[in-house]
């Protein structure tokens, strides 16, 4: 690949968006009284995010994560506790496979509405590497519902 | 030195600035060739056949074994046993001499410096035989300390395992100072991690006085899954076999079985002869140069890299000076992930490696997760530290530092 093509998707992969999620992460921290924790490391890199959620009769009622990780990571993490809140479990599931198929490089899911900010994150799927970091949050998310369903 | 066109990978990428040979290194053509060579004219599997073609491709393999051991100082070469590389030859030391030594109650040093393949092996040992894991800590520039490591040291200790060279800070470790300490104070092994010091600078296994040196072929421009382990040779004898198979044998009984003579006692199977012709032709390729020239090489590209990174604002340089350091510059700039450094630099055609670099006990001391290692080797030149330097205040822009 050429040098100014890398170039532009560097540039595609951090958008002021992302930067800016990384810098002020959204629901960072923890609850006093969760309903489920979960702790996600990736072990090619160190990071690491613990994600805590309380459910309603419904599913996610409020979630909050804190951790150490890369600026796509904590972005990712972020922005998906912000669209979660409040949803169902099966539209959860909906949006984690949505958000999983986008990092695949399926390119109808760049363009699905439903994934709101997120889609900032599509660059991503050009740096292989990095896609783990994007699904971190995600697959700890994955655990925490099993967690309400078992 | 200008060596680059004896690579072909990077000869066909001119673009490309790989800083990540302490991960490992690229691959001269003299190398490949041998490779090539060996398939080509004396492919057989060798101890087995009575014909000429297994004679000479056992000969080949013998004369790799001389080769090496001759580079590393080794002045018996059937001391010198070929692994997968050195996580194999240190598990073969663990698997081996430890299970058949040490007992409860006994204890194991290994150093918060180490690489997880000189760490796990020994932890793992001790759990299993209820012995104790003792980790010797550091200065705060990034150094053994060796007034802990003294402390640590009692008649309990059986083995005692470190670097001769950090694969994550670049720290040279004074290994005749450790062997003395350990020789003084207790009856212990001592076990040395060569792999970031034999591609580097001149070893020499017979004046080291350890008794175990493990060291990875694919790290000194030799191919991959080819590495040693040289150990005195009383120890060795000593040894019950790590794994049993073909070629390790003498004589096999139905209810019992007796050993080959070194080396072939530890070399289960069918050796891997083509990449032992591969990796003697590597280090004739590194004799070639001088392994005196390579350190003066590295040393002066060090210390460019120190200066320039060190004037970048915002950024931390890990570990001792640059004079106490082998090839390797650790890092971490502001508050950018060295992910996210990584790939940026990867946009600049920058290879560096970011992340704990096998050494998390480590990086819990540091308190950091991970750094960035920009490694250096034969290669490399003064471009590939301006590259280098580009690419972190591209990186810099983009998280939107601002120059002063």
């Amino acid at each position: 690949m050429s040098r100014p093509e890398r170039s532009a998707e560097i540039a595609a992969l951090y958008q002021e968006l992302i930067l800016d999620h990384y810098r002020r992460p959204r629901n960072k921290g923890t609850l006093e009284k969760a309903d489920a924790s979960v702790e996600m490391k990736n072990p090619l890199c160190g990071d690491e995010i613990t994600l805590q959620v309380c459910f309603n009769r419904d599913g996610i009622g409020d979630c909050r994560f804190s951790g150490r990780g890369c600026s796509i990571s904590q972005a990712s993490a972020s922005m998906m506790t912000q669209l979660v809140k409040g949803k169902g479990t099966e539209e959860i599931d909906s949006l984690r496979n949505r958000f999983r198929e986008m990092m695949l490089g399926d390119q109808s899911a760049v363009t699905d509405e439903k994934l709101g900010s997120l889609r900032a994150l599509s660059g991503v799927a050009r740096f292989p590497a990095r896609v783990k970091c994007a699904l971190l949050a995600w697959n700890a998310l994955e655990s925490a519902l099993a967690e309400r369903g078992a | 030195m200008k060596l680059r066109s004896d690579f072909p990978l990077l000869a066909n990428n001119p673009g490309l600035h790989y800083l990540d040979s302490a991960a490992t290194s690229q691959k001269p053509r003299a190398v490949l060739d041998a490779i090539r060579d060996f398939y080509e004219t004396s492919n057989a599997n060798p101890h087995r056949g009575a014909y000429a073609l297994s004679v000479r491709a056992t000969e080949r393999y013998h004369e790799a074994r001389v080769r090496i051991a001759r580079f590393l100082g080794v002045h018996d070469p059937d001391c010198l046993i070929f692994t997968r590389g050195t996580t194999e030859g240190l598990n073969l030391v663990a698997g081996s001499w430890g299970r058949a030594n040490i007992v409860r109650g006994d204890e194991i040093v290994v150093t918060a410096l180490d690489h997880h393949a000189n760490f796990v092996p020994w932890q793992q040992l001790a759990l299993e035989k209820h012995a104790k894991l003792r980790v010797c800590e550091l200065t705060s520039d990034g150094r053994l300390d060796l007034d802990c490591l003294r402390d640590l040291l009692n008649p309990k200790t059986k083995v005692v395992a470190f670097n001769q060279v950090s694969n994550a800070l670049g720290t040279i470790n004074p290994v005749a100072e450790i062997v003395s300490l350990v020789r003084n104070n207790t009856y212990a092994i001592t076990v040395c991690d060569g792999a970031q010091s034999a591609p580097h600078f001149p070893v020499s296994f017979d004046s080291l006085g350890v008794d175990f040196y493990a060291f990875s072929g694919h790290k000194m421009l030799g191919p991959m899954g080819l590495g040693g382990l040289v150990g005195k040779r009383e120890m060795l004898e000593k040894m019950p076999p790590y794994q049993t198979g073909g070629d390790m044998i003498e004589f096999v009984h139905d209810d019992h079985t007796t050993w080959n003579v070194l080396p072939h006692k530890f070399e289960a199977g069918t050796p891997n002869a083509a990449d032992a012709v591969g990796l003697a032709a590597a280090v004739e390729y590194l004799e070639g140069i001088g392994m005196d020239r390579v350190l003066e090489h590295e040393r002066s590209l060090m210390s460019v890299a120190q200066e320039r990174l060190a004037a970048i604002d915002g950024l931390q340089i890990y570990g001792p000076s640059p004079a106490e350091r082998s090839g390797v510059l650790s890092f971490t700039m502001a508050d950018v992930h060295p992910h996210d450094l990584a790939t940026i630099l990867d946009g600049e055609g920058v290879c560096i490696r970011a992340g704990h670099h096998c050494a998390q006990p480590l990086m819990r001391r540091l308190g950091v997760v991970a750094t960035a290692r920009a490694s250096f080797y034969v290669y490399n030149d003064e471009r590939d530290i301006d590259a280098l330097v580009a690419g972190i205040i591209k990186a810099r822009e983009i998280f939107g530092y601002v120059e002063a």
